[in-house]
């Protein structure tokens, strides 16, 4: 018998929408192996990891409460993905969102006009825009390659972050810890559910969601930037201004994530802290290219990571296990979609006797 | 400023220097056959995090130096497999084993954490050591430092007086060419790439087996992405490299600097410099377009479909 792999007329659709769920399956394998490797009975170790979390209507609140950052900044980096713009700064510019918005809201949180809750919000969101801001210009006047320039500027964010929580916005009755004054009603989130942590914030995620569902299948605009994002030249040769693409999906994406950090103080947290954010900007990658880049993927994948998250907690109180187990569940499943993606342009060809001397191999056309 | 001080900011210098300038120099051999692997922070975890737990538990730093060189050359291997073997975007791979790396160390790591070794200690060079502000920094360090200079000082020659390191930049210039005239192309970019793992985890063991000899979840603190700037910012050289690694080095401690000045700044503010410079020198390296394009290898980054 023997293997070969062959290069599909055209890439498989199928395989498209297939390859995220064998990803996922192939984790779960693992994972069963990595659980029995831990002394578990696999079957414990998945049940608690994926269903024991969400068993109960206050997991399923908290499913939301996690989704909802995720969401937004994988919907911000769907369009920079799409246009070929590697923005890999979510985490910085929602850290952003967050350090900027708080310290909105500390000043503005013992007024009680109604205004003080929007202003904060937007206060938070455009922080999260100026931080994008940086490498778009970069990228578009210096020709200063994103990926690097967004890594630094996340790092340079969380130092910012533990600055102002060290430093100009310590609580000063807070015993000297690390933290931000509690917030007060005024600058706090509304629940969209009584009795549980569930805000509005997920709200804005699934809103996201459907504008940026229509702008990139019913505008102009959308199409400009698949284009981009296919062909660089042909986008040029049409006349589209590339320059004025980057700023909006890097300035979009910023945005939404400075929304998700700020969403997340005055929401579930309350109050600026160090650890705003356990790396929702990074998982957002994942869920970005899980979801295949389209908003109702994303809001699938984004539940999936939320409850990878819930089930690291839950593995960690229940079985003992580390933490770190639901960040590597998210490192095997971006490396296992690449690679189950192989299978969109190429397909294994299993035939039992030797294929004549000049079958086709794998790459014929390239 | 006495001459004390600068002689320890040139010591701690070198020494910060040190994991930037190992695991650069591993990326300038990958880059220059034309792999872009952007997993050096994945890579750099998993050998400081593994080596750190086999010289713990042996008792041997070498042996916690050889476990990452090895498990570096496995993380590379992940790449290959992927972005060689199954062509896949490199871009993506990098950055997906840059998140594997970071999930796996940690979680392997986790029993490990707040547990303390004796590591690599300075060994001085007799006579040399002794000469005033250089002599600290160059001949009273610990033997990964030395081996670092060795390594940069091999790569060098490679490139510029063997057979080898022709071919390597011949494939990274065009991969198509150099299999015409019958390189194999394949197989040199597995070695660079393998050769570029074992690097990165020798940076990581660095840190935490000589200049933190602890693990930390996350200690790398995005050294791997600061090496990745500094091979753009080096243009491909590898004395470039040395040098770039040394000044990064300096960004890192100017507290030191700064403290020794008398001035007082939040040391998180601080913490900023090394990405703010990484950020202002590719900023000023890359501007030139034109220039920018002839300094890389061509074909970097692209995958390479062989005909047959």
């Amino acid at each position: 018998m023997k293997i070969a792999i062959e290069r599909r007329p055209q890439d498989s659709s199928l395989m498209k929408y297939l390859s995220p769920v064998l990803a996922v399956l192939l984790t779960l394998m693992a994972g069963s192996v990595i659980f029995a490797l831990q002394g578990q009975d696999p079957w414990t170790g998945l049940y608690t990891f994926f269903i024991l979390p969400v068993s109960d209507s206050y997991g399923l609140s908290e499913l939301g409460v996690k989704a909802a950052p995720i969401l937004l900044c994988a919907m911000g980096l769907a369009v920079c993905f799409r246009a070929n713009i590697w923005n890999i700064g979510a985490e910085g510019q929602l850290l952003m969102g967050a350090l900027m918005g708080s310290w909105a809201a500390l000043s503005w949180m013992d007024s009680e006009g109604v205004w003080v809750l929007p202003a904060v919000l937007i206060t938070g969101t455009v922080a999260g825009l100026l931080w994008a801001l940086i490498p778009a210009v970069l990228r578009n006047h210096f020709n200063t390659n994103e990926i690097l320039t967004t890594i630094m500027l996340n790092y340079i964010a969380l130092n910012l972050l533990l600055y102002a929580v060290h430093g100009p916005l310590k609580d000063p009755h807070g015993f000297n810890f690390p933290e931000s004054a509690l917030f007060t009603n005024a600058v706090t989130l509304p629940l969209l559910l009584e009795g549980s942590r569930l805000h509005i914030g997920l709200a804005f995620g699934l809103l996201a969601g459907v504008c940026i569902w229509v702008l990139m299948t019913r505008t102009f605009l959308g199409f400009q930037l698949k284009v981009i994002g296919l062909d660089a030249s042909a986008g040029h040769f049409a006349g589209f201004r590339e320059r004025r693409l980057v700023y909006f999906s890097l300035l979009l994406c910023g945005a939404l994530a400075g929304l998700a950090g700020i969403s997340e103080v005055s929401g579930p947290i309350g109050q600026l802290v160090p650890s705003v954010s356990p790396g929702y900007g990074y998982a957002a990658i994942i869920v970005a290219f899980l979801g295949r880049l389209h908003p109702i993927g994303i809001l699938l994948a984004s539940l999936l990571m939320a409850l990878v998250y819930m089930g690291g907690e839950m593995g960690q109180i229940d079985l003992g296990l580390p933490l770190a187990m639901g960040s590597l569940f998210q490192g095997m499943l971006l490396f296992f979609l690449l690679a189950c993606d192989f299978l969109i342009s190429y397909r294994l060809k299993i035939s039992a006797h030797q294929p004549p001397a000049h079958g086709h191999h794998a790459g014929v056309n390239g | 400023m006495d001459m004390d001080l600068i002689t320890n900011i040139l010591f701690a210098m070198v020494r910060t220097g040190t994991p930037l300038l190992l695991v650069a120099l591993g990326e300038l051999v990958c880059e220059k056959s034309g792999v872009l692997n952007l997993g050096q922070e994945g890579m750099m975890l998993m050998g400081a995090v593994i080596g750190f737990i086999a010289a713990l538990t042996t008792g041997s730093l070498i042996f916690g130096v050889i476990m990452s060189l090895l498990v570096g050359m496995a993380m590379a291997m992940l790449f290959g497999l992927l972005a060689i073997q199954l062509r896949a975007n490199q871009v993506a791979t990098g950055l997906a084993l840059t998140i594997f790396g970071a999930g796996l160390s940690a979680y392997v790591g986790t029993d490990y954490i707040g547990q303390a070794l004796a590591g690599f200690q300075p060994m001085l060079i007799p006579l040399l050591s002794d000469i005033p502000i250089l002599g600290k920094a160059l001949f009273s360090q610990d033997i990964l430092v030395y081996c670092s200079l060795g390594i940069a000082l091999a790569i060098w020659l490679f490139f510029r007086f063997s057979r080898p390191g022709l071919m390597v930049k011949a494939i990274g210039e065009s991969p198509y060419s150099a299999t015409a005239v019958g390189l194999p192309v394949i197989m040199t970019r597995w070695l660079a790439l393998l050769f570029g793992g074992a690097m990165a985890g020798l940076g990581g063991a660095y840190l935490s087996l000589a200049y933190t000899p602890l693990w930390a979840e996350g200690m790398t603190a995005g050294r791997g992405w600061i090496a990745l700037a500094l091979v753009v910012f080096a243009s491909w050289k590898v004395e470039r490299v040395l040098l770039g690694a040394w000044l990064f080095g300096l960004a890192s401690i100017m507290h030191l600097v700064l403290q020794g000045m008398g001035a007082s700044i939040s040391s998180n503010l601080l913490a900023t410099l090394p990405y703010l410079a990484t950020i202002v020198v590719l900023v000023l390296l890359s501007s030139n377009q034109s220039r920018s394009r002839l300094l890389a290898p061509m074909s970097l980054g692209k995958p390479y479909h062989p005909a047959g």
